[in-house]
């Protein structure tokens, strides 16, 4: 059984909450918007079903371009192409913008183990990483974090006036700080939203700017994204940035939509294109939709699960309905304790703007990962209660006293809720035979 | 043609005044209604909770049970789109939730009785994402909601919905006992929402949200009361 922080619960889920709300205006103020999802859904069908076709499209027009496509198909191979690039070029400090494939793969730590301080620029990354936790969110790492916690890691970090938790005194002082990392960088990384297969270009959607600043000073830049990424074409790239800064945080746009393509005069262009079990997803009868994720959040924004309890009661890096999916893709033995996570309420698959079956996926899921013998118990104990009626009618019978009973003994179910009472057989039997 | 009333198990062991509700409207709408012997459950609590495979047993029953039926109505959208989605075609276009019933293929005009409260709806998750009983407050379609549509039909009632008006409520079946924190926490918040509407009482198409929030009103001694959506509509029969 997952704890609620009593402390926090309802802060953290009213700020997610405001998110949702955000997203819900900007939805609604769109006449096509459900138009947009189910043209969303259909492309990124057809995309992750023409994957070689338009991988291929897109390393030929990159590479015509200047660029230089790598291709991993694991973790270790996309950690082993970028730490190669990285030492090759003698890069000392390299600044990277926010990747969840990055946390996914374990660069940052494998990184360090090369001797290479690798700076995370996100402000919300920046703060985990100073923490030295992992986030919490997708989209918003940090959601967790309270401003005073940051004032007070920022004044141990950066020097900050003791006690000052105002958000925009902070923000620069993080901005300062990180200017001097992006002056003297050797390397700068980005992630990548999507990636355009008829232009070879790598598409990032940031709202700080640090990926344009962590691009656009080192001599060395590399974009690295799962196959997933990709889209036809501009047109259908569209569709996707109609719907991601809306449904992820509630606005229009994000700041900044940059398209990169060829490197910059004098500098290199290194893209890495990772599978690291995106195959394996494809392949799969029950989850392979979840190839249509955007990232966008907007189901753990929506999951009234995950409002309560925070990305960190999910044993996965990726919380939420859309990471007790992957979780259970991931390794499902190790992840499946998160599949009880879900009240099963569908708000997520309602709302995904890429219309990802995820509560379906979860409760497909739960067929064949039974992680709790109590709850096979219960529910072979059930089944046998109801095989038959005088069963059932005998249980319920025993129940009616022993629910009295147990209430009389101050049994609860769960701590803040009575136990129901048992209605009597007569009531049922009269009504029953009353035809 | 008789049409059988699907009494799912907990409606049995908690609310049977809820089926009593249920047979008296649909033969007040000239529905020729009644209850088969022998019903237990759907299976719906073990299959959610990752026990499909132990529910064959309960399919077969439910199915000799209901052989004989063209028409099976059910006062609960959770295991009546259990049964519509898991139970593969020859339940399809033959089993309905009974607001569902009601609204799309009976259609009544009027209904007798007088219920002067005010009642706050809870729009139950299966209820509207799977059965589309109301417009799901995620999407971008015009509003719409079945249960005040027949609610509509009783003098003196004033519904009205809270804020949040399709959040789950928490109860989730097994999830109610598993992660039992995280649903009393849920349920907690959704019946503050409820009572900060001013309603007398909650209402939906769902008996084990109901019965779930109840449990939650007892603890706290709140001065508002569960009432499933049929025992308003019968009020005057």
């Amino acid at each position: 059984m997952r704890k609620i922080d009593y402390a926090k619960v309802d802060w953290q889920d009213e700020t997610l909450w405001l998110v949702r709300g955000k997203r819900d205006r900007l939805a609604k103020a769109i006449p096509e918007w459900e138009a947009l999802r189910d043209a969303a859904s259909r492309l990124k069908l057809y995309s992750n079903s023409h994957l070689p076709e338009l991988l291929e499209q897109f390393e030929a027009k990159a590479t015509a371009a200047g660029a230089v496509v790598h291709w991993a198909k694991d973790a270790r191979e996309y950690r082993e192409i970028i730490g190669g690039l990285l030492t090759g070029h003698g890069v000392k400090r390299f600044v990277k913008s926010k990747s969840m494939l990055s946390e996914e793969c374990g660069l940052v730590p494998y990184l360090e183990s090369l001797g290479i301080e690798a700076i995370e620029t996100d402000l919300g990354e920046r703060i985990i990483q100073l923490m030295g936790t992992s986030p919490s969110h997708i989209v918003l790492p940090a959601i967790h974090v309270k401003r005073e916690e940051v004032g007070r890691l920022f004044e141990k970090e950066m020097g900050t006036e003791p006690g000052n938790a105002d958000p925009t005194y902070l923000t620069h002082a993080a901005r300062r700080n990180l200017r001097e990392k992006f002056l003297t960088a050797d390397a700068g990384m980005t992630g990548a939203n999507f990636a355009v297969a008829s232009t070879g270009e790598v598409v990032v959607c940031t709202n700080e700017g640090n990926a344009d600043m962590g691009t656009s000073i080192p001599k060395l830049q590399i974009a690295a994204f799962g196959i997933d990424k990709i889209v036809p074409d501009r047109e259908s790239l569209g569709v996707f940035t109609r719907l991601l800064a809306r449904t992820a945080t509630g606005q229009p746009v994000t700041t900044y939509t940059t398209m990169y393509s060829a490197p910059r005069e004098g500098s290199e262009f290194h893209i890495v294109i990772v599978d690291n079990g995106r195959s394996r997803i494809l392949a799969d009868r029950e989850h392979f939709r979840l190839l249509n994720c955007l990232r966008c959040g907007g189901c753990m924004n929506t999951c009234p699960v995950y409002r309560r309890i925070g990305g960190y009661a999910y044993s996965y890096f990726i919380p939420g309905p859309v990471g007790i999916n992957l979780g259970v893709m991931a390794d499902a033995k190790r992840y499946r304790d998160n599949l009880s996570a879900c009240s099963l309420c569908a708000s997520c698959s309602s709302l995904c703007p890429a219309k990802v079956d995820l509560a379906d996926q979860i409760y497909k899921a739960r067929q064949h990962t039974h992680a709790s013998a109590k709850k096979a118990l219960m529910s072979k104990g059930m089944g046998l209660v109801m095989a038959r009626p005088w069963t059932l009618e005998a249980a319920l019978c025993a129940g009616q006293a022993g629910m009295k009973a147990l209430k009389a003994c101050g049994v609860k179910w769960g701590k803040g809720r009575e136990l129901p009472d048992i209605a009597s057989r007569k009531s049922y039997k009269k009504l029953r035979d009353d035809k | 043609m008789k049409v059988a009333l699907f009494v799912p198990c907990y409606v049995r062991a908690v609310s049977p005044q809820v089926a009593e509700a249920c047979l008296k409207l649909l033969r007040h709408l000239g529905v020729d209604a009644e209850i088969p012997d022998s019903q237990t459950c759907c299976g719906q609590p073990m299959a959610n909770a990752g026990y499909e495979a132990d529910t064959a047993a309960l399919k077969r029953r439910f199915e000799k049970i209901f052989e004989s039926y063209d028409t099976i109505v059910g006062p609960s959208s959770s295991c009546v789109t259990f049964v519509r989605d898991h139970y593969g075609d020859a339940f399809k276009g033959r089993i309905w939730e009974i607001c569902e019933y009601l609204h799309d293929v009976v259609k009544p005009t009027a209904l007798p009785g007088r219920f002067p409260h005010k009642v706050s709806l809870h729009n139950s998750c299966h209820g509207v994402r799977m059965m589309g009983l109301s417009s799901p407050s995620e999407q971008n379609i015009p509003y719409y909601n079945k249960l005040r549509d027949l609610l509509s039909l009783i003098d003196g009632i004033e519904v009205v919905e809270s804020e949040r008006p399709d959040e789950c409520c928490g109860f989730g079946g097994l999830f109610s006992v598993e992660e039992s924190a995280i649903s009393v926490k849920m349920g907690q918040d959704r019946v503050q929402r409820h009572l900060a509407t001013g309603a007398e009482y909650i209402t939906a198409a769902d008996s084990s949200c109901l019965m779930h929030q109840a449990g939650i009103i007892a603890a706290e001694k709140l001065p508002i009361k569960t009432l499933h959506i049929t025992e308003i509509l019968a009020c005057g029969l």
